[in-house]
């Protein structure tokens, strides 16, 4: 797994539990380092390591904390730069919504061997959508109900998500929109960039 | 022209940064986002060439020479404030006297979305604007992240070096090497010997010949030391002109009366550096370490400085070994076998 996948684990553990409860996950998971390296790739083995000893250590459901990290990659300050290139995605959530079939290229594009987990957006209705994530991380589908939910804010959207469960590394989420205008949302500014 | 959309209409959906110009080179009608230009005081009724300088192709003065440009690459850049630069291409209308000129940021998008407070939806759907922005911002996270990683991996780089065991100028151990070997045989608590060797006349070598014959010197002296020991001895340079030979499982004055003798004799052959002969000898001051005798890294290291000196003070060139009546305080156990009358024994050279 990549660097910044890993990165992100540890980051998200970092910020929101402090350092030490970090070393406790590497420490319990025999990661044999405590700092991944955001530009270096990792055995897979690794990751999976680190997400259930995050579990042990933070005694929480894998589900409740691979939402809480899809949360925090669109929502902690650290972590602002991902939220634009999300944004730029689209300038409505709907636009959002269809931007996430590319977006396993487009991070290609800026990172030539990062590998996303592939993302498939289906259109039921023009308010009803299902998004399906395809990863070997077993719960990747719930990081991406903390993104999503935390984006449909982001773009002022009410919206209602639930985790459809899956199998095979396959996970389904349906997206319902109940009020595309719901808050004026957080504001995107082309020409903000981040520091 | 009932239904149908009018061209102005046309261009603002697929080139919204368009302006149309009229047969006197007034601006008559801006697109959506070139509007964005000029907020203040609007481009319309505007000489395109008092709003714009044509940086390139050069000396155009009038409408005319414009007209004449028609299908080239303009470098425009904005009289007014921030002076953005521009790239454009202007071509006849199709009906009329009328010139339409479309616009771009090329690469000054990355300030100008911020200098005119552009979105996304000033932008054509086609644009790949938003794609280049989204890259920007992608590769300097990217960039980022890897600056980051440099500034570690040159930390780590610098801590290992200042770790390492080796002296980088005569290839053999450091100080931190020696007090790490001598630690662990203190803890093995196995018999053991230390030789403190001193260059002497070394300081003169450097202040007549130069450092680079200095440093000659010190790397032929460590393989002479190296050739006189066994590989199981460790040699240390812990200073300057200062040398350390750790010889385990050595118990016996003459053994190390030998070694001491030959390294000095050795030394004492004239060194050459550049056709000149560089003369240099060496005082030795060694202590042994017996099981059992109780004594630390540092006061054994005291013991062989002890005897080092008095090999100094009786005049260099020579070795002397440790004995309590060197007038240190410092405790020294007889190694087994070993002659005790309580006086240096000078070993001199040759």
């Amino acid at each position: 797994m990549h660097g910044l996948i890993n990165r992100a684990i540890q980051c998200f553990v970092t910020d929101s539990y402090g350092p030490d409860k970090w070393a406790d996950a590497a420490r319990w998971a025999e990661l044999g380092l405590v700092d991944f390296e955001a530009m270096l790739v990792y055995d897979d083995d690794l990751t999976h390591r680190a997400i259930d000893a995050m579990c042990h250590v933070l005694k929480r459901t894998r589900s409740d904390i691979m939402e809480d990290i899809g949360t925090y990659l669109v929502s902690h300050p650290n972590t602002e730069a991902l939220r634009r290139l999300l944004r730029f995605g689209g300038v409505s959530f709907v636009e959002f919504l269809h931007s996430l079939d590319d977006l396993p290229d487009r991070a290609r594009l800026a990172v030539s061997d990062l590998e996303l987990p592939s993302l498939e957006v289906r259109d039921h209705s023009s308010m009803q959508f299902s998004l399906v994530c395809d990863s070997p991380i077993e719960g990747f589908g719930h990081v991406m109900m903390g993104i999503l939910r935390t984006m449909a804010d982001d773009y002022g959207v009410l919206a209602v998500l639930e985790h459809q469960g899956g199998g095979q590394g396959v996970e389904t989420i349906s997206i319902s929109l109940v009020m595309t205008e719901f808050t004026e949302g957080r504001s995107f500014d082309l020409g903000a960039r981040v520091e | 022209m009932t239904q149908t959309p009018d061209l102005t209409q046309v261009l603002s959906v697929l080139c919204p940064m368009h302006i149309v110009l009229n047969r006197t080179g007034h601006i008559v009608h801006a697109g959506p986002t070139a509007q964005k230009l000029h907020e203040n005081d609007g481009l319309i009724g505007k000489r395109f060439l008092e709003v714009f300088i044509l940086k390139r192709p050069r000396a155009l003065e009038s409408v005319d020479d414009l007209r004449k440009a028609a299908g080239m690459k303009l470098h425009l850049q904005m009289r007014a404030h921030p002076e953005t630069e521009l790239k454009g291409v202007l071509v006849p209308a199709p009906t009329g006297d009328q010139l339409i000129v479309n616009l771009s940021f090329g690469i000054s998008v990355v300030d100008a979305v911020g200098d005119f407070s552009l979105n996304s939806s000033d932008f054509a759907p086609t644009d790949l604007t938003i794609e280049m922005l989204y890259l920007v911002e992608a590769k300097s996270a990217a960039m980022e992240a890897s600056r980051k990683m440099n500034l570690r991996l040159q930390g780590a780089k610098i801590a290992a070096e200042e770790q390492a065991y080796t002296d980088t100028l005569t290839g053999l151990k450091n100080r931190r090497a020696m007090d790490h070997f001598l630690a662990r045989y203190i803890d093995a608590d196995q018999e053991f010997a230390v030789m403190q060797i001193d260059l002497d006349f070394f300081k003169a070598v450097n202040d007549t010949k130069g450092h680079a014959a200095g440093d000659h010197v010190l790397q032929v002296v460590s393989r002479i030391m190296v050739e006189e020991t066994r590989e199981t001895d460790t040699v240390a340079r812990v200073g300057g002109d200062e040398f350390f030979i750790l010889l385990p499982q050595t118990s016996s004055q003459k053994d190390l009366s030998g070694i001491g003798r030959r390294i000095i004799r050795k030394l004492e052959v004239p060194i050459m550096y550049h056709g000149e002969a560089c003369k240099i000898s060496a005082s030795i001051g060694s202590a042994f370490y017996a099981p059992g005798c109780g004594l630390t890294a540092e006061q054994l290291v005291h013991n062989a400085d002890t005897a080092l000196y008095s090999s100094k003070k009786a005049g260099r060139a020579r070795q002397t070994f440790y004995s309590p009546s060197h007038g240190s305080n410092v405790a020294q156990m007889p190694a087994p076998g070993r002659q005790t009358d309580g006086q240096p024994l000078p070993e001199t050279g040759t």
